[in-house]
């Protein structure tokens, strides 16, 4: 008998009924909700008369549509303060847990919720956001659902759904300095395409991923679903444990030790078998910044913009042209001739304490080009109040950046940020699709510390060449 | 919005890793009704920047006017979970899209309101493209038969998702569906290890 991947575990354990057609009934103990894909599946529910039959194992925030300088969105003919207003009546009526726009704990789901302890090892989540594939890095089995599952969430609390195939991605050598879980997730979706996980939940593995802090490992499972999978995840250990202890929603005293003695036994048995592996060195890896308009199209900060004639394959050749010509970028220019205009940090990719105190390690002592906008944005306000609370807040103003409320902000074209049109970026956020940040605007993926870097010179830089201001006593 | 066949005319869109937000831009997922989303159908695409029609772009070609199945390159529906592009397809009066290979939470979503995604290997796909490029091209797909069947009297013949199938051709309400299985969740609701529910929690920030 072949052993079994921690995902096929967490799976079995959540079996509620299974199908001819290969379709298993999954529970989830987890429910988190926003403003954005969940209205529609309320008036679902009440066209039906039906009640959400676990309020007590759903959770809302609002994230998409939430300004960033106030928190009130008072325009009432504005279509996000319908939309927040809707959530905000439907958590009443169906008696649901919310963070809104004035709580101290209001954050983007994928950053928040973790922070307060709802995701753990070896449960089952769902949200109705692509980027749910986030709370892996905590060892849950998390799955990005559309609004009509939203609904069936909402309404069973299971979900129908094929079991994913396994995938390991194996990382071979240390992570080198100045290079950060962003570049290992940029690379990562570089090498395997952004439709290569599709059908497949990824397991990341390797002394590098065992190395990362659990909010880094947050990113690079957010990632994920940029190379198309299903979903990420990478096993417990203790730093994860450590991670989730004494946190609102973790399990106290008797419960959590039961709680932590099933998380301590959730593991991919040594003889499992993976569908899909691959192996990537990253001992050498260089900081990465991606020139065109999908998460694939990445290079190394010594390399240059790629030439569409080196491309064999027609299509692929097509599309080389089609994003340079968006990007409005020459084939050979060098990464560090880039000049960039704005930059953002922040999403639940790098919206994390860990990030903003990397970017304050690059900042501190140093201005902002005077061309250019820069802006961070926590990912949760509890992010924001520790960041506060070490003295962040003073770095980034002194530096010339804004530092705003928590939220999704310029990662979507949601809510009041804007970028400029056209507007060429740095940003921390996980997707550089044409106009994503806005009309025309050209978004180049990179870590927080390359974007800090980018923000004082005006252009990206390789951040190895730089000093850090170790003296600064930010760890906790 | 289920259906054992259609039929209609085929407009193929060359590009490939077509993500979501192209589909449907983000500002337009603050609406609060799937309908009228047709509208924003890949607006940036076939609309410039004042606004002005892009008569380059194939669905503002005359000559596919009116059609209702899609033809893409391989990764169409990447990126963002937003259910709304499955609906404004439907709402533009697509039925179908056929493509080398789906975005998985774009597919599930299709799956779920009716739009049918076929998919067929990158070779299949680019004849089709091609067929289809000077807007004459008519097929009928057939599900239960699990054939295509063109005006050019070319047949096709589909390995369809069971999944697919099951959900055409029976047309079975999920959420209804689900809830008979009602015992069984319970019953599992019991099961569940105590500390997976939650007390509520304790703030101390
Ligand atoms: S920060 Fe960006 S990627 Fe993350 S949930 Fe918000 S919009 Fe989506």
């Amino acid at each position: 008998m072949g052993g079994k991947t921690v995902a096929d575990k967490i799976w079995e354990l959540h079996v509620v009924a299974r199908e001819e057609s290969g379709r298993d009934l999954l529970y989830i103990d987890r429910h988190i909700i926003h403003e954005v894909t969940s209205p529609i599946a309320f008036d679902e529910l009440r066209s039906r008369g039906i009640s959400v039959r676990r309020p007590d194992l759903t959770f809302a925030v609002v994230d998409h549509d939430i300004p960033t300088v106030g928190r009130e969105v008072c325009d009432e003919d504005v279509l996000s303060f319908k939309q927040i207003a809707s959530l905000s009546k439907n958590t009443k009526e169906f008696d649901i847990f919310f963070l809104d726009c004035f709580s101290p704990y209001q954050g983007v789901a994928h950053v928040t919720y973790p922070q307060l302890g709802l995701t753990s090892p070896g449960t089952t989540l769902a949200c109705g956001d692509s980027h749910t594939c986030t709370h892996g890095a905590l060892g849950a089995l998390a799955f990005g659902i559309g609004t009509s599952e939203v609904a069936h969430v909402l309404s069973t609390q299971t979900l129908w759904l094929k079991k994913p195939k396994n995938m390991r991605v194996i990382y071979r050598g240390q992570i080198p300095r100045g290079v950060t879980a962003k570049d290992i997730a940029l690379f990562t979706i570089r090498k395997l395409g952004v439709g290569g996980g599709f059908g497949h939940v990824i397991e990341y593995k390797g002394s590098a991923v065992e190395s990362l802090s659990v909010e880094e490992r947050m990113t690079m499972c957010n990632m994920s679903v940029e190379a198309g999978a299903r979903t990420s995840i990478i096993p417990p250990d203790d730093k994860t444990l450590d991670y989730i202890k004494n946190k609102p929603f973790t399990p106290k005293g008797e419960a959590w030790e039961e709680a932590s003695q099933q998380f301590r036994k959730l593991c991919t048995d040594p003889n499992a078998k993976f569908d899909k592996e691959a192996s990537l060195d990253i001992s050498r890896l260089e900081p990465q910044v991606s020139w065109g308009t999908n998460p694939s199209m990445v290079a190394g900060i010594t390399e240059r913009v790629p030439d569409p004639k080196e491309y064999r394959d027609n299509s692929q050749r097509e599309a080389v042209e089609r994003a340079l010509k968006y990007m409005d970028l020459k084939p050979g220019t060098k990464m560090s001739d880039i000049e960039v205009e704005a930059v953002f940090i922040g999403s639940c990719t790098n919206g994390r304490l860990v990030d903003l105190i990397s970017v304050a390690k690059i900042v501190k002592g140093r201005k902002v080009n005077p061309h250019v906008k820069a802006l961070i944005v926590p990912g949760s306000q509890l992010v924001k109040r520790s960041a506060e609370r070490i003295g962040l807040h003073k770095v980034f103003h002194e530096s010339g950046f804004e530092f705003r409320n928590a939220g999704c902000s310029l990662c979507v074209n949601m809510n009041e940020d804007k970028f400029k049109e056209g507007a060429r970026v740095a940003s921390t956020s996980n997707r550089n699709f044409e106009n994503r940040q806005g009309l025309g605007v050209k978004t180049h993926l990179v870590s927080p510390i390359m974007a800090a870097a980018a923000a004082i010179e005006g252009r990206f830089v390789d951040i190895r060449e730089w000093e850090l201001n170790e003296e600064l006593d930010l760890r906790k | 919005m289920m259906f054992e066949s259609v039929s209609g005319k085929v407009v193929p869109l060359f590009a490939e890793n077509v993500d979501t937000d192209q589909i449907i831009p983000a500002e337009y997922l603050r609406l609060l009704s799937k309908n009228g989303l047709g509208k924003y159908l890949f607006f940036k695409w076939r609309y410039d920047d004042q606004g002005q029609i892009q008569s380059n772009f194939p669905l503002n070609k005359r000559e596919f006017a009116k059609s209702t199945i899609l033809v893409a390159g391989k990764n169409f529906g990447i990126g963002s979970s937003r259910e709304f592009a499955v609906w404004a397809l439907q709402d533009y009066g697509f039925k179908a899209v056929i493509a080398p290979s789906f975005g998985d939470i774009f597919y599930g979503n299709a799956l779920k309101s009716g739009l049918l995604c076929i998919q067929l290997s990158e070779d299949k796909v680019q004849q089709i493209q091609k067929a289809a490029k000077d807007g004459e091209l008519i097929v009928e797909i057939n599900i239960k038969n699990q054939e295509i069947r063109t005006n050019k009297g070319e047949t096709i013949k589909l390995e369809l998702d069971p999944l697919v199938r099951e959900r055409f051709l029976l047309k079975q309400d999920e959420i209804s569906y689900t809830l008979s299985h009602e015992k069984e969740i319970s019953l599992f609701e019991k099961t569940r290890p105590k500390f997976l529910d939650i007390e509520g929690p304790i703030f101390l920030d």
